[in-house]
């Protein structure tokens, strides 16, 4: 028998049918939507006279628009609320569960299929937002879509898809002191590019993924979009079982035990070829703070802001400039000199327990800069809302300084009211730095959960291995 | 979906490499409803300045590129977010195909969904066409997908394009219709897995 990949064996097993060279037809285990990027699939539905094939195996949620301030008054954005209106609609004709705004199981897409235990190993999970590649973490394949593709998961549960290549990324040794699995990450895309993984689909391991809890290991897998593979995934172990165990979608008691016993023969087989492989020594990677306008645009915290001549390729030469001029950089300023305005703490990428509790660690019995503007702590879900406050998180934060909001994408894409005003800059543990991306104009320097509460702290980045960071995860 | 056979038109050189699907459509305009709207806010904040005055410095204003409807760009176009959004504005707008080195994933994908044809060219000829499109603006390109080929003057270049796609695009077949196909396919395959995998349907 061939060797195979942790990829090509959940691919196999989700062939409902193929033909000799063209591409497959798929089966979709969990589609989740959220109310961005679904009402023009269910018109599309309505229009052709189909249904919801399997609305048992779609999952709604409100995320991308809700407000994260107080939910008991009116939505003032009418747009979001129109958006709000469409997917309670479309989930009650259709039968689709939905976690509304007002649900206690509320809370970024991405942050609440892992939690609720929708999100298992082996499974294949598509969902209408690119930052599905999180869910790889559990050693599923899970991938971002278009609208005209949700339209087609709602009418048939299956995808056409062509296979992807593969691609190794391997982080040897043991993760420094400060340095998180977004610093991990960060470093990754850096090597590789933003384009580097394109085409493929990407496994990490090595002992410092390995020893990653599953927060960490989405942190990294939530990312790998960035460096343009399109999931990233991590072979499930005892870690991914222990998360899983007792959560309300997984199974119980005996169905446990045999799920477990399936889920532990995904894995990579000796052998199995991959058509690349990335190398990393986690010792060699510090606390990371992107400079530019794309994630691959980072380097170290006590490096500088780089010079558009040190690059070789004339593109890249010209896009440094660039962004340089949009961030309003000067080529050649020491990372730590770099002021910041806000701090944005929060987003699929970094906003669950472990995230939190490390920041909060950190900025216990301090307080926020003068300079800071505004500091926001926004939890990935109401779960992990609850759980943090149980900690008393909310108390450490809040007299430090920082805002306590309520669950939700936030100013990692600012389609609520949370917007980075033009010009302003942020330190923010989310994943893009785009132009725009936070508020037109605006300036985001993506770091790690304990990055951004030190610049908070400091009010410039600062390296946050002189914080005491033992804490860390 | 509207079949894509051949096109000819005016060649707009976009020259800049990761262009992401936040510049095509801002946060702003994806809280829309429906699939219309989209070509009059295509790249918003870099063609607008404040007040929705055109910004004369981006390309897309300059009077020469008026009615391009072939985008000739660099490197890994359509990265970041999965919106379908972006190849809706872009097709909006006037686009009819669009040729690059490279294309994210994602954005490849929606980009067939709609009827807008990503092509693929090596770095050397994409180079070649943006010297020829700069030097003899405006520009026109014939794009013959049955064929598989680029043409600009004298000069043709040919395309690889998957076969399932080019079959679609070309009789404009919806995809749903195609798979529906397979219903009791689908149906036998559900079968088998609940036998082996039960919870996956709980």
């Amino acid at each position: 028998m061939t060797a195979k990949t942790l990829y090509e064996k959940i691919w196999d097993n989700h062939v409902v049918y193929e033909q000799p060279g063209k591409p497959s037809l798929l089966y979709i285990d969990r589609h989740l939507i959220h109310e961005g990027t679904s009402p023009q699939a269910f018109s599309g539905l309505r229009a052709e006279g189909r249904k919801v094939r399997r609305p048992d195996l779609t999952f709604a949620v409100m995320d991308h628009s809700v407000p994260t301030k107080d939910r008991t008054l009116p939505i003032i954005d009418q747009d979001a609320k129109a958006q709000f209106d469409a997917l309670e609609k479309n989930c009650k004709e259709s039968g689709v569960r939905l976690f509304d705004m007002n649900s206690k199981n509320q809370g970024i897409v991405h942050i609440i299929g892992p939690e609720l235990g929708i999100t298992q190993p082996g499974q294949t999970i598509v969902c209408g937002d690119s930052h599905t590649s999180t869910h790889g973490a559990f050693g599923t394949l899970a991938f971002g879509i278009g609208t005209s593709e949700v339209e087609h998961v709602l009418a048939t549960q299956c995808l056409v898809q062509g296979e992807s290549k593969t691609l190794r990324i391997l982080v040897h040794g043991k993760r420094p002191r400060g340095v998180t699995a977004k610093d991990i990450i960060l470093a990754i895309i850096g090597k590789i590019g933003i384009g580097g993984g394109t085409g493929h689909v990407a496994e990490y391991g090595g002992q410092a993924i390995r020893e990653l809890s599953m927060d960490g290991r989405m942190t990294v897998c939530n990312m790998t979009i960035e460096g343009g593979a399109r999931a990233g995934m991590v072979a499930p172990d005892e870690t991914t079982f222990a998360y899983l165990e007792g959560r309300p979608f997984v199974p119980r008691g005996k169905e446990f035990q045999e799920a477990v016993e399936r889920w532990e023969l995904l894995t990579t087989d000796d052998g199995a070829k991959f058509d690349m492989t990335v190398e990393l020594q986690a010792e060699n990677i510090a606390p990371q703070v992107t400079w530019g306008t794309n994630p691959g645009m980072v380097t170290g915290v006590t490096d500088r802001v780089p010079d558009p001549g040190s690059f070789q390729n004339p593109d890249d030469q010209k896009a440094t400039e660039r962004a340089l001029h949009y961030m309003g950089l000067k080529a050649g300023t020491p990372i730590v000199d770099i002021p910041v305005d806000r701090v944005f703490i929060g987003s699929c990428t970094n906003s669950r327990l472990d995230d939190l509790r490390a920041a909060a660690h950190l900025v216990a019995g301090k307080h926020v800069a003068k300079n800071i503007k505004q500091a926001l702590i926004v939890p990935g879900s109401r779960g992990i809302k609850a759980a943090a406050e149980k900690e008393g998180l909310d108390k450490i934060f809040s007299e430090a300084g920082f805002e306590w909001r309520d669950a939700g994408c936030s100013m990692c894409i600012g389609m609520n009211a949370d917007v980075l005003p033009p010009h302003e800059r942020s330190a923010s543990t989310s994943n893009r730095n785009f132009e725009g991306r936070q508020g037109r104009d605006s300036r985001t320097h993506l770091v790690s959960p304990v990055m951004a509460a030190a610049a908070a702290i400091a009010g410039h980045f600062v390296d946050v291995r002189e914080f005491d960071v033992t804490h860390v995860e | 979906m509207k079949p894509f056979i051949t096109h000819t038109g005016l060649v707009l050189p976009f020259d800049r490499v990761n262009v992401d699907t936040d510049q095509m459509v801002p946060k702003q305009f994806l809280k829309a409803l429906t699939r219309e709207g989209f070509g009059r806010i295509l790249f918003y904040d870099w063609r607008y300045l404040a007040g929705e005055k055109p910004n004369p410095e981006f390309i897309l204003n300059f009077p020469e590129y008026k009615g391009a409807s072939i985008l000739l760009t660099r490197a890994n176009f359509g990265c970041g977010s999965s919106r379908e959004h972006a190849p809706w504005a872009l097709q909006q707008y006037g686009f009819k195909a669009i040729i690059a080195p490279s294309f994210a994933d994602i954005f490849f994908n929606n980009c067939f969904k709609n009827g807008l044809l990503p092509i693929v060219l090596t770095e050397l000829e994409v180079d070649h066409l943006f010297n020829e499109a700069t030097a003899h603006a405006p520009m026109k390109l014939t794009v013959d997908l049955p064929a598989q080929s680029v043409t600009a003057g004298s000069r043709s270049f040919h395309f690889d394009i998957d076969a399932t796609r080019k079959t679609n695009l070309v009789n404009g077949w919806d995809e749903i219709g195609l798979t529906l196909r397979h219903a009791d396919e689908i149906k036998a395959y559900q079968e088998e897995r609940k036998k082996t995998e039960p919870w996956i349907f709980q």
